[in-house]
């Protein structure tokens, strides 16, 4: 609580004490209403005053004004009528406690997803001839060393020059398995570091660093209003001067009419009715659940590892039946790896082996991965003699064999005969000889992301009608993909710009009210990212164009936040939707119930603090998305 | 050009109006508030002097909303 708040709670507390207790005070005529001013003015002269200025601004529509009405006509249907003032100190205690309990509300929830987000380093220890010194962030040059002990926080992003540690990425990416660093590695700032000293050498200044990009990216985030806000706000804007003019007309029609008939007007009851119009007319339940709601979904999406960039971002997403996927580095690792090893004279050790051994020094990635399937390649073998053929393979001279690797096309150079193989290979085929014998041959492929299948069922579930790939890839390779993940459409061969051509196609033939979102690396798929309805790039922390193009950044590269996005986006929406029925709902009821005759002040008291309590603790629920 | 400044306003339909009185200020390009960060961003049109445009904008927020505040 503020200092402003705890004044008010006091106010509160005093008010409603003096009015319950004047209540068994017997007196009468104008000594009970100076009696019952007393509690009143505590609780109501910010109020007043500040209806006094909305008059004086020429702003007479707000909600002190109207508040300040509908009380003061209280206490004079009080003083020509049956002397009861209980019902002006009650209406303005009660619209009291319900700004006291928003303001309260908001402030808690706004300190909440703060915290979450805190992720902000107060100092960086620099180093200075030997010594370290706590620096400001801020003014830490490019190139300078920083040294990060276990259990701080990275503050800005950097190479280790020396040290080794695990390192806790949970903040930024909402994955808890911690991730080993040594000597050489790049880390990225916002990461807690968990086991060892480590010496960074920093590569970006605060402000570029990934933690301020990560703050920035979520602070401004509300500050794109969604088409549920604007709306809110335009509603706001006309509901007040038709409820207050229906209020006017309410007081002063029907008894004229009735007079016109010769009936009794009695001005008495339409005036308090006109008044109890005025109680319902403030549409704050409305206008703070909304915002209220998207900045609590934004906030609890951050946690999970989604950077949502705007609320308009997590309204479209929550419409996406159409999931658009880039293959490479999105469903598949965008790593080589060996899939298949078919030998034909030799058993796959020793193929693995020898293709491992010539491969030694080659920086290819075809050779980083087949050494990579044959992790004792330095063993005491004897290698010599390595030449590289651009195109072709490489040949080098393993304990005294000549022995070549590569193509059909090496393979023939080497004097060898490519045999048939039984299979059907998608990826790319390393064929291996020895002495001119052909040995056999490794298949190398791309993998599929372990978690890509299940995100593909995922998606259906949360309401994806359609999920389409594209890549630049070999039909075979893209088929072959697909298939195993159960993808609807593929289309391969694709270079980027037609990547872009594809997806307005697919733009152009999706239902009105559906959406079509692209997810890319944000490797050279900017473009794309900008075009789809919604841009999401994934395990993009590194690439600047992505986390600009994009609008939705996933943190880590697990397809599976694709469709917990969608989830958490979903529940926001369905939220925003409760809200605005509820609201509107009953201020209509009450309002057509008011007008009748059939409620009075305090049921309209009751009806808009509670609406607005239940719309605010409703809100609330969307920052809880950690179970979706 | 953009800034951001920090303001302090208590009710959504305040800064709702806050909102509309910065945009209608003379230099201001638009303007949003956001109440959940309660931060005001101006985009101010070009050759306009912040300073002097916060000044005016600050008036007409008092204006419709005297409870408000935003710090320069």
């Amino acid at each position: 609580m503020n200092r402003k708040q705890k004044k008010n709670l006091i106010r509160i507390i005093a008010a409603s004490v003096l009015m319950v207790a004047f209540i068994f005070v017997p007196v009468s005529g104008i000594w009970r209403l100076l009696l019952f001013l007393v509690p009143y003015l505590i609780v109501g002269y910010d109020i007043l005053l500040k209806a006094v200025r909305g008059i004086i601004n020429l702003q007479p529509f707000d909600e002190c004004f109207l508040m300040a009405v509908a009380t003061i006509g209280a206490i004079i249907v009080g003083l020509v009528g049956d002397g009861d003032y209980v019902e002006s100190d009650a209406v303005m205690l009660f619209y009291q406690i319900g700004e006291w309990f928003q303001s309260y509300a908001v402030g808690r929830s706004r300190k909440n997803i703060s915290e979450l987000m805190d992720i902000r380093p107060d100092h960086a220890n620099v180093e200075k001839d030997g010594a370290t010194e706590e620096t400001d962030p801020d003014e830490v040059a490019i190139g300078s060393v920083i040294v990060v002990r276990p259990g701080e926080r990275i503050p800005i992003d950097g190479v280790i020059i020396e040290g080794e540690s695990a390192l806790n990425t949970a903040a930024l990416t909402g994955e808890s398995l911690p991730r080993d660093v040594m000597t050489g590695d790049e880390v990225i700032s916002g990461c807690v570091n968990m086991t060892g000293v480590l010496r960074i050498r920093t590569t970006k200044e605060f402000g570029d660093s990934t933690v301020s990009r990560i703050l920035d990216l979520v602070e401004n985030a509300s500050s794109r209003k969604s088409r549920s806000e604007n709306f809110i706000s335009k509603f706001a804007r006309y509901y007040t001067p038709i409820v207050v003019f229906s209020a006017v007309a309410l007081a002063v029609i029907p008894p004229l009419m009735i007079m016109l008939f010769g009936g009794a007007a009695r001005w008495g009851v339409w005036i308090y009715r006109a008044l109890t119009f005025l109680v319902i007319s403030c549409p704050c339940a409305l206008v703070i659940s909304i915002p209220l709601s998207f900045f609590a979904g934004i906030g609890g999406a951050s946690r999970e590892g989604v950077l949502v960039k705007g609320s308009n971002c997590l309204e479209a997403l929550s419409k996406t039946r159409t999931v658009v996927f880039d293959k490479t580095g999105t469903l598949t690792k965008g790593v080589f790896e060996v899939v298949a090893v078919h030998p034909d004279k030799v058993d796959e050790n020793t193929l693995l082996h020898l293709a491992a051994h010539v491969e030694r020094y080659s920086s290819h990635p075809i050779a980083i991965s087949l050494r990579a399937a044959y992790p004792d390649e330095a063993d005491g073998c004897e290698i010599t003699d390595v030449k590289e053929k651009a195109g072709h393979g490489v040949t080098a001279m393993v304990n005294g064999d000549a022995v070549a690797v590569g193509n059909t096309a090496m393979m023939k150079a080497a004097g060898a005969v490519v045999e048939k193989c039984p299979h059907d290979h998608a990826g790319t085929v390393i064929h291996i000889a020895r002495n001119g014998e052909y040995l056999g041959h490794i298949e190398i492929s791309d993998v599929v992301k372990p978690t890509a299948a299940q995100a593909i069922v995922q998606l259906r579930r949360s309401g994806v009608k359609k999920t389409v790939m594209l890549t630049g890839d070999s039909e075979a390779a893209a088929r072959k993909a697909a298939s195993e993940l159960d993808i609807d459409e593929v289309y391969s061969g694709l270079l980027p710009e037609d990547k872009v051509n594809k997806v307005e196609e697919l733009l152009k033939a999706q239902g009105s009210r559906e959406l079509t979102a692209f997810v890319g690396d944000g490797i050279n798929d900017a473009p794309v990212l900008t075009r789809a309805d919604i841009g999401i790039a994934m395990g993009a922390l590194g690439s600047d164009a992505a986390i600009e193009a994009a609008d939705i950044v996933l943190m880590d590269d697990d397809p599976m936040k694709i469709s917990k996005a969608i989830r958490i986006a979903g529940k926001c929406m369905s939220i925003v939707k409760e809200n605005i029925w509820l609201s509107i709902g009953v201020k209509a009821v009450c309002l057509i119930l008011g007008a009748l005759g059939f409620a009075n002040m305090w049921t309209a008291i009751f009806a808009d603090v509670g609406v607005m309590m239940i719309a605010v603790l409703n809100s609330i629920r969307a920052l809880f998305v950690r179970k979706l | 050009m953009k800034k951001t400044y920090k303001i302090d306003v208590d009710c959504a339909n305040c800064a709702n109006k806050m909102e509309n009185a910065a945009k209608n200020t003379a230099g201001v390009k638009d303007a949003a508030v956001n109440f959940m960060m309660l931060k005001m961003i101006v985009e101010f049109e070009d050759g306009a002097d912040p300073k002097e445009v916060m000044q005016r904008v600050l008036k007409s927020c008092k204006k419709v909303e005297s409870d408000c505040e935003i710090f320069l």
